[in-house]
C-alpha cells in the first residue's frame, strides 16, 4: 500500500494546459495553437513545492507572453515540471517516442542528461550533481571531512547519495557510512543513534531526504541534539517550503545549494511579488524555474516561427539568456542541460528573519560554468543525444 | 551493547504509536466488527488539532493532550451515529469502503486548508532536555511518549479486564446476542466505544506532533503498518495489539540498522508468516468473526 501511494503520486498527475498563438510569428503552428502541459503532483507530497503553483507560474509566463489562454488536455506541444525522478525518466522516454518537447524542472536525477538524454528532453532548474557539487564540496572544504550520509531508498535518494559521495571524496573528505532509509519513514532515530557511535565520529550528517521525511528527520535530529554532539546537519535538497515547515531555527546555520532565491535581487523579487499576489506564498525555485522554462519555450517558438518540435529544439540549443529565474544561462546543445548561476545559501536564525519567508542568506554565487556537470561527464554517463 | 539497547528503546518509542493506534482499531473491531480505515485520518486530525490549538489559540501541548482526544472522541461518536451505524448490519466491506472514503475526505479537507507541506510544532519547553536511563541518555520528550502510551495501554487493559464496564464490553464483543439476552443493552455501548477508539488515535496524533511531520498524509503513511500490527496481534485482541505494536516497533528499528534492504517489507513479511502459522493472529480467537 505504501508502494501504491507512490504509484498514485506518479499517476495522479493533472494536466493543465495553457496555450496561445504568438502574434509576431507568421509561421505555422500545428492545430493553430501551442499547448503547454504541466505534469506534476497536484495533491501528494510534492504539491506544495511545485504542484498547482507551478501551473500558476507557467500561466504567468503565458500571460507575459501576451498570449490568449486556452485549455486543452490533448496535443500538448511541450510538457513541463514533472517532479519525482522516476516519473521524470518515464516522461523522457515518451517525449523521445512522440517527438514532443519536454522541459523538466522538478526532478533531480542527472540521468536526464546522462543515459536518458535525448533530442526532445531538456533539464532545467537543478540536478543532483549541482546540489552535491555545491553543498558537498563546500561543506567538506569548510572542514567537515567525515560524513555520514542517509538517503531515501528510491531513484532520487540513490542518485543523490552517489553524487554527494563523489563530490565529498573529490574535495578530500570521507563518507564514513551511508545508509538507505525506508521511504516514506517517520522514525529516523535508528540512524540518529548510530551517528555518534560511528568511528571516527562524523563531522556532519548529510541527509538526502525530501518533503515530509526531511521534516521528520530534522525534528528528530534536533531532539537527539546531534548538533551539540558535534555533528552538523547538511541538507541535500532543500525547498523554501521545508524551512517554513519547521521554522528557520530548526535549520539555523545549515548550508545548502539553491537554484534560485526569491529575495536574491530586485529582479527576482519583482517576479516573486507578482507570484505572491496570485498565490499568497513566496515561490520555491521550482516555481520560478517553471516560469522561466515556459517563457524560453514560447520565445523559441516565436523565433522559430513554428512549433514543430525539431525546429524549436534547434532554436533552444546553444541559446543564451537571462531572466527572472536564470542568470548567465545557456542551454547546452550537447546534453540539453540548462546551465545557470546557482547559489550557496545558509538558513538564517529567526532573529535575523526580517520579513516573512526571508529565510536565506546567500553566501556565494556559483557561476553557471562551474555549477553543473561538465559535458564530457554527461557523455561518459551515456548521453549520445540519440 | 549499549547501542543495541538504545536501538531497542528507539523501537519501543516507535512502537508506542503503533500500540496506541492498534488498541483503538482493535477495540472498535471487537465491538462493532468495523475495520476502521479512517483511524489514520483520526491520528492526523489529532496532530492538526494540537497545531491549530497552539497557533490559533495559544493552547499548550498539555492542554491539547486533554482537549484533542475529547474532541476526536465526540467526532468519532457523531461519525458512528450518522454514517457507520447504518452499515454495520451489512458486509464489513461496506464500512471498510465508507471509512476509506471518510479518510480521503478528511485528508483533502485538511490539504485544502493547510496544503501538503508540514506544519511546525515545537517540543514543549519542559521536555527539551534528555533523560539519563542508566546506560544512555534519551530525549525527554520521547521518553514521555513511551510512558504515556504504556500507561494508556495498561489502563485500557485494566478497564476491560477488571471493571464492570469492561466486562460488559468484552461480553458484548464476544457474544453480542447472548449478552443482549442477559438483559444488557449492547447497542448502547457501540457509539462510546467507537468514540473511545477515535480518542486514542487523537491522543497518538497529539503525541506525534512535536516529533513527526504534521501533514495531511501522516496518517495514510502509518495506517497500513497499524493494520498489519492488528492482524499480527489478532483482530480484536487488546494484549495482542499492544504486544504486536511494541514488537513491530523494535523489530523495525533493528531491521533498519542491520538489514536495511528488508526494512520496508519486514512488517508485511511478519504478517504473512503469522497468518500462515496462526490465521487468527498471535492472540486472536480461533473463530474468525467475519
Amino acid at each position: 500500500m505504501r508502494r501504491a501511494g507512490i504509484a498514485v503520486l506518479v499517476l495522479g498527475f493533472a494536466v493543465a494546459g495553457c496555450g496561445g498563438g504568438p502574434r509576431a510569428a507568421g509561421g505555422k503552428l500545428s492545430d493553430d495553437k501551442i499547448v503547454l502541459a504541466v505534469l506534476n503532483d497536484q495533491s501528494g507530497v510534492y504539491s506544495d513545492l511545485s504542484g498547482r503553483n507551478s501551473v500558476e507560474a507557467v500561466k504567468m509566463a503565458v500571460e507575459d507572453f501576451k498570449a490568449r489562454q486556452l485549455y486543452d488536455r490533448q496535443l500538448a506541444d511541450a510538457i513541463l515540471d514533472v517532479p519525482t525522478s522516476s516519473a521524470a525518466l518515464a516522461v523522457a522516454t515518451v517525449a523521445k517516442q512522440k517527438k514532443r518537447l519536454y522541459l523538466n524542472v522538478g526532478a533531480a536525477t542527472t540521468d536526464l542528461t546522462g543515459k536518458a538524454c535525448n533530442r526532445y528532453t531538456f533539464h532545467y532548474a537543478y540536478d543532483t550533481y549541482m546540489l552535491a557539487h555545491g553543498t558537498g564540496t563546500t561543506v567538506t572544504r569548510q572542514g567537515a571531512r567525515n560524513w555520514y550520509v542517509v538517503y531515501p531508498d528510491y531513484a532520487f535518494g540513490q542518485d543523490m547519495q552517489k553524487s554527494f559521495t563523489a563530490a565529498i571524496q573529490a574535495a578530500g573528505g570521507t563518507v564514513i557510512a551511508k545508509d538507505p532509509t525506508p521511504f516514506p519513514n517517520d522514525n529516523f532515530a535508528t540512524f540518529l543513534l548510530k551517528a555518534p557511535s560511528l568511528n571516527p565520529k562524523p563531522d556532519v550528517l548529510g541527509t538526502m531526504q525530501a518533503g515530509g521525511d526531511l521534516v521528520n528527520l530534522v525534528k528528530q535530529y534536533n531532539e537527539f541534539k546531534l548538533r551539540d554532539k558535534g555533528i552538523k546537519l547538511s541538507v541535500g535538497l532543500m525547498f523554501i517550503t521545508d524551512i517554513r515547515s519547521l521554522g528557520p531555527d530548526a535549520f539555523a546555520g545549515t548550508t545548502f545549494t539553491d537554484a534560485w532565491y526569491w529575495n536574491l535581487d530586485q529582479r527576482s523579487r519583482e517576479w516573486a511579488d507578482r507570484f505572491f499576489a496570485r498565490t499568497k506564498v513566496r515561490p520555491s525555485f521550482a516555481h520560478a524555474g517553471n516560469y522561466s522554462a515556459a517563457t524560453q519555450y514560447l520565445e523559441a517558438v516565436q523565433r522559430a516561427g513554428t512549433d514543430a518540435a525539431d525546429t524549436v529544439v534547434k532554436q533552444l540549443e546553444g541559446y543564451t539568456f537571462d531572466d527572472a529565474f536564470a542568470r548567465n544561462a545557456r542551454i547546452r546543445a550537447e546534453d540539453h542541460r540548462v546551465v545557470h548561476d546557482v547559489y550557496l545559501a545558509e538558513v538564517k536564525p529567526s532573529a535575523q528573519v526580517g520579513e516573512e519567508w526571508d529565510y536565506e542568506r546567500i553566501v556565494k554565487t556559483i557561476p553557471a560554468a562551474d555549477a553543473f556537470r561538465p559535458v564530457a561527464d554527461s557523455a561518459a554517463a551515456g548521453c549520445t543525444m540519440g | 551493547m549499549v547501542n543495541f539497547l538504545q536501538q531497542c528503546f528507539n523501537g519501543l518509542v516507535s512502537g508506542a504509536f503503533l500500540a496506541l493506534l492498534a488498541v483503538g482499531l482493535s477495540v472498535i473491531f471487537g465491538m462493532l466488527g468495523v475495520v476502521n480505515f479512517a483511524h489514520g485520518a483520526f491520528y492526523m486530525l489529532g496532530a492538526f488539532g494540537a497545531y491549530v490549538l497552539l497557533t490559533d489559540a495559544g493552547v499548550s501541548f498539555w492542554t491539547a493532550l486533554l482537549l484533542v482526544p475529547l474532541a476526536l472522541g465526540g467526532f468519532g461518536m457523531v461519525l458512528e451515529r450518522l454514517l457507520i451505524h447504518g452499515l454495520t448490519a451489512l458486509d464489513p466491506l461496506y464500512n471498510f469502503l465508507l471509512t476509506f472514503g471518510v479518510t480521503l475526505v478528511l485528508q483533502d479537507l485538511v490539504k485544502r486548508e493547510y496544503g501538503v507541506a508540514s506544519q511546525p510544532y515545537p517540543v514543549p519547553a519542559a521536555l527539551r532536555g534528555s533523560v539519563h536511563l542508566g546506560l544512555f541518555d534519551y530525549p525527554a520528550y520521547q521518553v514521555l511518549v513511551l510512558a504515556a502510551s504504556a500507561v494508556v495501554c495498561a489502563g485500557v487493559w485494566y478497564v476491560l479486564t477488571r471493571t464492570r464496564v469492561g466486562m460488559v464490553v468484552r461480553a458484548a464483543t464476544e457474544r453480542p446476542e447472548l449478552t443482549g439476552a442477559l438483559g444488557v443493552n449492547v447497542g448502547r455501548w457501540v457509539t462510546p466505544v467507537f468514540g473511545f477508539g477515535a480518542a486514542l488515535a487523537g491522543l497518538a496524533g497529539v503525541l506525534a506532533a512535536p516529533m513527526r511531520a504534521v501533514n495531511p498524509l501522516m496518517g495514510a503513511d502509518l495506517i497500513i503498518t497499524v493494520f498489519a500490527v492488528v492482524v499480527i496481534g489478532g483482530l480484536g485482541s487488546i494484549p495482542g495489539s499492544v504486544l504486536a505494536g511494541f514488537g513491530i516497533g523494535v523489530a523495525s528499528a533493528l531491521c533498519n540498522l542491520y538489514l536495511p534492504a528488508l526494512s520496508q517489507t519486514l512488517v508485511f513479511v511478519l504478517m504473512a508468516a503469522v497468518l500462515l502459522w496462526r490465521p487468527s493472529g498471535l492472540f486472536g480467537r480461533e473463530e474468525a468473526r467475519i
